[in-house]
């Protein structure tokens, strides 16, 4: 295990002295990444990149949150954004959501408000018990997963605000009719008074991009999309890098000398496999960590983060031993590699959202650990974490561990040196 | 004494292609033992074998007792291999090379260090210890590539053509530091396609061609199985037939055998003197001009010649 550490070590050593390798791998994704951002008008001012998001909203509620929720879509910080249209039919929203013609459909059901907000005279009522509460139903469209989650983010805020008003609202009653500063005569009236100001509250707490917003505000930073698809872009090309190392090294005669020191065979492509995890890692964590104190780059739940970043390493490191066990010498790797690279950085949604693409190029996508990594970290950025990312890590580590199976029998085939 | 090394029947087979045709031979400890042959003769696949790198096609060795079959980590630990190409990692430091193949050997902590800094005087690189192989000259990385070959104090060292493509300084400098690590100890196996680095350095030499062991002995042994003989060698100008002139003294008398290589035609015959006169003259017949001749005294590229009718440079 010790020699497994020290070859990998040794190798992100290799890497950090090799000059060429870091332009490509550090400054590339780094420079790519700003140039997005002026693109996009990330660093001009205000714009997300993304706008009129077409979401359908079906009132069934018709009372003071339901129409709380539909002002929010409908308030001018989100117009830019948002496309908000109504409609009173759930199954004809779910429709459009189906024909790709919206992002996202919320259904707003019936009785929504009195499940949070008991209505004049129900708790007089000696009978009186609390409703069964009724959730907002978000429909997203799988194809544009983006929009979908910055839809269903601005409502998740929507209701964590609601639901902390009447927790907030209901512990200082409970507390004022303890201290008897209530009368429970009046009980009813200076509830209904409290409950009120639920709905009020929320629309100035959510906002995206706005000079105004509080630190709880959804925010979704398009620089947390495209940076990470360029560190996944070049991610694939480190762990081509990583690859080529094998057939330099056995060119250059370090990998028989390897082989022939008092070492196992599996220790030294493992060892070489370690470095490549390493030499990912090292790469993605110093894209994430410099747009984060450089460009102020929202990325979200570090746990998570840091999770994602070594699913996504494995998973590409995975097809980076695929390209070095099909290639005779480090050319081939180098240019195989740099051809999976731009191919996977296209399917993968590095340079265009997936969501511009057709179906069946959203599925094939799904083989590129781009694809799966950067639906990750666009949960982490729209507020998702750790445990929100189950299937894209899921995804990646199945991947991985495939792909490396198959590597390693190509290997056992072909010999890692001559036999 | 007793052997380190025993080799018996070892075949290496690569499709239709046999590289090693069954060759046995043994190394006594404490000795230097050559493998001399020209390129391509089946040396660096021997050593290949013997150092566990690849599975002999049949046949076996064993190493200080381990079989190179059965027990490869055994004979690892015995062992330590000077490879033919320097096997280097050359962004990192002479010194840094050396901890990273000590670590693979399994030393560590303050003995590797202790053990880096000896290595580094005995190679003569404690000054530069600290610069990125990719400076060196070439003979300076051939030395850190013997080093790491010394790290772990091996009891056999196999040596693959360690001076090949060197300056001639530092080629006697390698030549010094075999000698040396054998005055410590050390047995060595030395393979070179250069008689006088086998003829300086070897107690015994096992001459190889075409994969196959022809002849095995001390130097005295082998140049007895020629009888006496002495090397005639003319240099002649760059335009010359050199290949005309070897045919026509082919069957003069007291003419043993006559090869040419580059801008040399070498003569075997029993007495140098008794033939100069007639080569001089049969190369004045001709109008070829020789610049000089050296008479040599029985050799191992005598012995070569005699055995396959080529030079070792063919």
């Amino acid at each position: 295990m010790k020699k497994l550490f020290l070859i990998g070590l040794k190798d992100l050593k290799l890497m950090f002295r090799d000059r060429a390798a870091l332009t490509f791998m550090l400054l590339a994704p780094f420079l790519l990444t700003i140039g997005m951002g002026f693109v996009t008008g990330r660093f001009s001012g205000g714009s997300t990149g993304l706008s009129d998001i077409p979401v359908v909203i079906v009132n069934l509620d018709n009372n003071q949150l339901g129409d709380a929720l539909v002002d929010v879509f409908n308030s001018e910080e989100l117009a830019d954004l948002m496309e908000p249209t109504a409609s009173t039919d759930p199954e004809a929203a779910r429709q459009l959501i189906e024909s790709n013609e919206a992002s996202a459909a919320i259904i707003i059901p019936k009785g929504f408000t009195e499940s949070i907000i008991p209505s004049e005279g129900a708790m007089s009522n000696p009978n009186y018990t609390e409703p069964e509460a009724v959730q907002i139903e978000v429909y997203t469209n799988p194809s544009s997963p983006t929009s979908a989650g910055i839809v269903k983010a601005v409502v998740d805020e929507f209701i964590s605000r609601v639901e902390e008003g009447r927790t907030s609202g209901m512990t200082s009653f409970v507390g004022l009719m303890q201290s008897g500063l209530v009368d429970p005569q009046n009980a009813e009236s200076e509830a209904q008074d409290l409950f009120q100001n639920v709905d009020q509250t929320e629309s100035s707490a959510i906002a995206l991009r706005t000079d105004k917003e509080g630190p709880d505000a959804v925010e979704f930073d398009l620089l947390a999309y495209f940076a990470p698809g360029m560190a996944l872009l070049f991610l694939m090309y480190t762990v081509s890098y990583g690859g080529r190392s094998i057939l330099a090294e056995r060119a250059g005669g370090t990998l028989p000398r390897l082989m022939i020191s008092p070492t196992q065979v599996v220790q030294v492509l493992g060892g070489k496999v370690l470095g490549i995890f390493f030499m990912g890692t090292a790469q993605v964590g110093i894209l994430i960590l410099a747009s984060a104190i450089l460009f102020q780059v929202k990325w979200g739940d570090p746990l998570g983060i840091a999770a994602l970043i070594l699913a996504a390493v494995f998973g590409a490191a995975g097809w980076g031993m695929v390209i070095t066990s099909l290639a005779r010498t480090p050319a081939q790797v180098g240019s195989t590699g740099t051809a999976f690279m731009l191919i996977f950085g296209i399917l993968g949604g590095s340079f265009i959202s997936l969501e511009q693409f057709p179906p069946f190029m959203q599925t094939i996508s799904k083989i590129t650990p781009n694809a799966w990594g950067l639906d990750g970290f666009t949960t982490l950025a729209l507020g998702g974490t750790l445990k929100n990312l189950t299937e894209p890590i899921t995804a990646l580590l199945i991947m991985g561990m495939f792909l490396f199976g198959v590597a390693v029998l190509i290997f056992n085939r072909n010999g890692l040196v001559q036999q | 004494m007793d052997s380190i090394l025993e080799v018996k029947d070892l075949v290496k087979n690569y499709g239709d292609f046999t590289a090693v045709k069954g060759i046995s031979f043994d190394i006594k400890d404490g000795e230097i033992f050559s493998l001399l042959g020209p390129n391509g003769a089946g040396k660096t696949t021997t050593i290949s074998m013997l150092s566990t790198l690849y599975t002999p096609t049949s046949g076996d060795a064993t190493i200080g007792g381990h079989s190179i079959s059965k027990d490869p980590m055994a004979v690892k630990q015995v062992i330590g291999v000077v490879p033919q190409e320097i096997a280097l990692y050359e962004d990192l430091t002479a010194r840094e090379n050396l901890i990273f193949w000590g670590q693979m050997y399994g030393l560590s902590g303050k003995f590797l260090n202790n053990r880096v800094d000896e290595v580094l005087e005995q190679i003569g690189l404690v000054d530069k210890a600290k610069n990125q192989v990719k400076t060196y000259s070439g003979g300076m990385k051939r030395r850190v590539n013997i080093g790491v070959g010394l790290l772990h104090k091996p009891r056999l060292l196999f040596m693959d053509e360690p001076t090949v493509g060197i300056d001639p300084q530092s080629r006697r400098a390698i030549l010094d530091t075999v000698k040396n690590l054998n005055q410590q100890g050390m047995t060595v196996l030395y393979t070179t396609h250069y008689m006088e680095e086998a003829e300086e350095l070897s107690n015994r030499v096992g001459i190889i061609d075409h994969g196959e062991l022809i002849a095995i002995g001390t130097q005295d042994e082998l140049t007895k199985q020629v009888g006496h003989t002495d090397t005639l060698i003319l240099h002649i100008g760059e335009n010359e037939d050199s290949e005309a002139l070897a045919e026509s003294l082919k069957g003069l008398d007291g003419v043993l055998e006559a090869i040419t290589v580059d801008h040399e035609v070498s003569i075997v015959t029993h007495q140098a003197e008794d033939v100069l006169a007639t080569v001089v003259g049969a190369a004045n017949e001709r109008g070829i001009k020789i610049r000089s001749i050296d008479i040599r005294e029985p050799n191992l590229e005598a012995v070569f010649l005699h055995l396959t009718g080529r030079a070792l440079r063919d």
